[in-house]
């Protein structure tokens, strides 16, 4: 072909004020099924808010904050089938809500025990992944396997915008397009990694441009309109579970936190820049549509804190009286069976245990 | 009993497996319809059709990437590096991915795949073409690395390798590919995934080796002979973990170990070896470990590579040397 169009469409169901732009889906009346995607959203933003004390008091350990992601997480996870299986990166505590994984196993993980990747829920999905991109290619073999075995399952993987200058993330979009593989990407470009900004990472207009070279749907949504991205989302694994290939989504959002409890954002990121992005955060926005609709009210929105904050204490006071793994459960998952070669060590670290502490 | 080459033992495995499993794919560069590059894939392709048998992108990343989501999601991957020393690209999926996804989900998820490369020189390729880097792979815990040594072994280590429940990095001696044929039985039967070999019995001196170096220490353990050396030659065949029990065994025995390997003698394998054979058996030892390895140098290109790789002279000469301690 010589010469071609490249449109990046753009979808918002709901603006800043919770008002609809349009008409919406038939999910998006739904009060029950609202009602169930803003529930996790709140228990996201409790829990988020919790562990980021822990840490602060020494209780925890390095915490990535997933403040102001939730619309994403929990649109994304409200779009998917059991079934289907996630590439996470290490931030998406809506998804892995939505799918079951309870807030213990993630204060696990993030409190330096393996356990936390062992969930008892989704035990398909791929845990929390940290070298960045990496897990890209994992969904698009994950994908191939579904369309090899011709079962009609997708394989949804997430990226942050600085994660779409890696290699890994280009191969396994490129993969994904030759093949018509059922993979979606959910590229959440919350304006930073870390301290540089996405005008640093890219020239590119949108991320999502970056699929066009895959030949492949770049589509962008407002990744603070709950609705929107499970509306996107559902489109795009419908048309991956009909044959049809993959999808780019970007999804517009913002790290109204550190990037880490271990990082000090406003030594690179301008205030007035975070005070705008918080005017658009999706808690508030959702709030208000439910409201509107007469399916919220201020009595069930404390109904619902009481009940997110009871879970978020009860699950920290598990972690808190967790008993460390013994030494063993570091050679016991080494191999499926442990080599005689490694027995002497196994049997060595017995003798030293450590402290275990949190 | 068919006559076969390393090569099309190593095609017989694969497609051995794939009648038996439905899950196991092959897939790499060039592996479909060209049957690869060393041809250790020919046939398959027509015989299994082109969802078993995949020509991926050239992307070593990608192909290791995928093989990790395939082998989570229950198929058996059966990857082919056309070259190891382009695993380079693939190594942050072996390292971050292959070798941990078991213990990092408490086995909830695993990697169970197979990766096949051509490993080391002495076929005149051309640079980056012949790298012996098992000590890269050896060093990370949770991976498996075999390096077979005749045909048959590379068809019975191959089908261990596809029926492991761990994921292994299966090295395949690019200048043993088509050196010599041998019976080989298409019977299924595996061979144990951990143990060494020994090529050569003796009592004077044991010789430590694997892959394509062990046809040049057999070689200079018959001269030896004429010496009345007596070399003991073992093959590791399983280079992580290490069948040390056997090592040792030989080495109480003989009192003398020489460890012979293709790769740069610096942190490699035979310095890990000599350590631990040290660690179990120093007062057993009459002269001191020695290591006939390729020089801590670049690999050359190859009008010098049978000056970089140990020859039979050299490694007769390391036994001469302990021999005389």
């Amino acid at each position: 072909m010589i010469g071609a169009p490249g449109t990046i469409p753009y979808l918002q169901l709901l603006d800043e004020r919770g008002q609809p732009t349009g008409p919406l889906p038939p999910f998006a009346t739904d009060p029950a099924q609202l009602q169930a995607m803003y529930r996790v959203m709140v228990l996201a933003r409790l829990f988020d808010a919790k562990a980021v004390n822990l840490q602060r008091t020494g209780r925890l350990g390095t915490y990535p904050s997933c403040l102001g992601h939730e619309a994403t997480h929990v649109g994304v996870g409200a779009a998917l089938r059991a079934e289907d299986a996630i590439f996470p990166v290490y931030r998406e505590i809506g998804t892995k809500f939505w799918r079951g994984v309870s807030p213990l196993e993630i204060l696990l993980f993030w409190g330096g025990d393996e356990r936390g990747s062992d969930y008892a829920q989704s035990r398909h999905d791929f845990p929390f992944c940290v070298p960045i991109g990496s897990q890209l290619p994992h969904a698009a073999g994950a994908a191939l396997a579904f369309q090899l075995r011709r079962e009609p399952r997708c394989a949804l993987a997430y990226i942050g915008d600085g994660g779409t200058s890696q290699g890994a993330f280009y191969e396994a979009i490129n993969f994904a397009g030759a093949r018509a593989l059922p993979m979606v990407t959910v590229v959440v470009n919350n304006g930073w990694a870390i301290s540089v900004p996405v005008s640093a990472q890219t020239r590119a207009e949108t991320l999502a441009h970056k699929a066009l070279a895959a030949g492949i749907p770049g589509v962008q949504v407002d990744g603070n309109d709950l609705l929107a991205v499970r509306h996107v989302v559902e489109g795009a694994l419908a048309r991956a579970r009909a044959g049809a290939g993959p999808t780019l989504i970007e999804a517009l959002t913002y790290r109204l936190s550190d990037h880490t409890t271990a990082d000090d954002a406003s030594r690179y990121r301008p205030a007035a820049e975070v005070d705008a992005a918080r005017a658009k955060e999706p808690m508030v926005r959702t709030r208000k549509y439910m409201e509107s609709i007469g399916a919220w009210d201020e009595a069930r929105e404390q109904a619902l804190r009481s009940e997110c904050s009871l879970q978020v204490e009860e699950a920290v006071a598990a972690y808190l009286r967790s008993a460390p793994p013994g030494t063993d459960a570091m050679f016991d998952y080494v191999y499926a069976e442990l080599p005689p070669a490694l027995g002497g060590q196994r049997a060595q670290a017995r003798r030293y245990p450590g402290t275990g502490k949190h | 009993m068919a006559q076969l080459t390393m090569v099309e033992a190593i095609q017989l495995a694969q497609a051995h497996e794939m009648a038996r499993d439905p899950g196991v794919v092959v897939l790499g560069e060039d592996v479909g319809v060209n049957g690869g590059v060393f041809r250790a894939t020919a046939g398959l392709q027509q015989r299994f059709g082109p969802d078993r048998v995949i020509d991926t992108p050239l992307a070593e990343g990608l192909i290791a990437g995928a093989a990790v989501g395939m082998s989570a999601m229950g198929m058996k991957p059966v990857v082919e590096i056309q070259f190891m020393g382009f695993i380079y690209p693939a190594f942050d999926q072996i390292a971050s991915h292959i070798a941990r996804l078991r213990n990092r989900t408490r086995g909830r998820l695993s990697c169970p795949l197979v990766m096949r490369m051509p490993h080391g020189g002495g076929i005149h390729a051309p640079e980056h073409h012949s790298e012996s880097l098992e000590t890269l792979l050896c060093h990370h815990p949770g991976l498996r690395v075999l390096c077979p040594s005749s045909p048959a072994r590379a068809y019975g280590l191959l089908l261990a390798a596809i029926r492991s429940p761990d994921p292994v990095m299966f090295l395949e001696p690019v200048r043993l590919y088509r050196m010599s044929r041998q019976e080989v039985a298409d019977d299924g039967e595996s061979l144990p995934i951990e143990g060494c070999y020994r090529l050569r019995a003796g009592t004077d001196v044991t010789i430590a080796c694997w892959g394509a170096i062990t046809v040049e220490v057999q070689k200079a353990a018959q001269l030896l002979a004429a010496e009345n050396i007596s070399c003991e030659v073992i093959d590791l065949a399983s280079l992580a973990p290490v069948d040390y029990e056997t090592l040792v065994d030989s080495v109480v025995r003989t009192g003398r170990l020489v460890i012979a390997h293709e790769a740069a003698r610096n942190c490699g394998l035979g310095a890990e070896i000599a350590a631990t054979v040290s660690e179990h058996a120093l007062y057993d030892l009459q002269a001191p470990v020695r290591r006939v390895t390729g020089y801590d140098t670049i690999m050359p290109l190859y009008r010098l590579e049978n000056a970089y790789l140990p020859g039979v002279e050299r490694i007769a000469d390391t036994v001469r040397s302990v021999m005389s301690e």
